[in-house]
């Protein structure tokens, strides 16, 4: 099978075979550091988008949670601008994004999943607004602590 | 008139015959948002630990979910690693 996929890959066709048969669904965060201004964010934010369209995907959402504050420092910073991406891409490309994350040096820390059937629905929902914190009113008080 | 002030020599125990259940399974919770870290919190205790199942009567299927979301959320600063204030 190894043998068979780089026969593929060295062919051009694996990408032609990954890209028509599965277009997953994926989610990302990314953290970029407090000490950009906004513009230069934005910036940063475009460069990934546009990595993501080359790359042939379809970006399905985006969002973006502006400045908040972390939960524990990380790089020595109690604050970080959230940015949110949701596309449908082919598995590989997925690397190649991580590995332009790890390079960035305003990257402080990012995320990937693949999202599952129930995880698109639950955004969709959530998205739509008709959602309202649905997620939260599973009885509150019988919260065992 | 002596009988009234019953003295127990162990503790008596309070019944509660509730039974625990698994909210998500329960509600139709399917996904677990690993964004929202309020909702997390409550499968967290003060020190930022995930509660055991026996504690808040997660299903093991949803537990597993659960314990992924947690860690997803701390590893985008959502939720703390170590932390003695939580709550």
């Amino acid at each position: 099978m190894p043998k068979f996929a780089s026969v593929l890959k060295q062919n051009g066709l694996i990408n032609f075979i990954i890209f028509n048969k599965s277009m997953q669904q994926y989610e990302t965060v990314i953290i970029l550091t407090p000490l950009l201004s906004e513009e230069i964010s934005k910036e940063v934010i475009a460069k990934f988008r546009n990595i993501l369209t080359e790359g042939g995907a379809e970006i399905v959402h985006e969002d973006n949670w502006g400045l908040k504050k972390l939960a524990y420092p990380i790089e020595k910073k109690t604050t970080g601008f959230y940015h949110l991406t949701e596309f449908k891409a082919p598995g590989e490309l997925i690397s190649k994004l991580e590995i332009e994350y790890k390079r960035d040096e305003r990257v402080m820390r990012f995320l990937t999943i693949r999202l599952d059937k129930h995880a698109i629905a639950y955004n969709e929902k959530k998205r739509s607004g008709a959602f309202n914190k649905k997620a939260e009113t599973p009885k509150a008080e019988e919260v065992a602590q | 008139m002596a009988n009234e002030q019953i003295q127990y020599v162990t503790a008596p125990k309070v019944e509660d015959n509730r039974k625990k259940y698994c909210r998500f399974k329960k509600n139709g919770i399917k996904y677990i948002d690993y964004k929202d870290a309020n909702f997390l919190l409550k499968f967290v205790n003060d020190q930022g630990k995930v509660l055991p199942r026996r504690l808040t009567g997660t299903s093991l299927k949803f537990q597993r979910k659960v314990a992924q979301a947690v860690k997803r959320a701390r590893h985008i600063g959502l939720l703390p690693y170590v932390t003695d204030s939580l709550k």
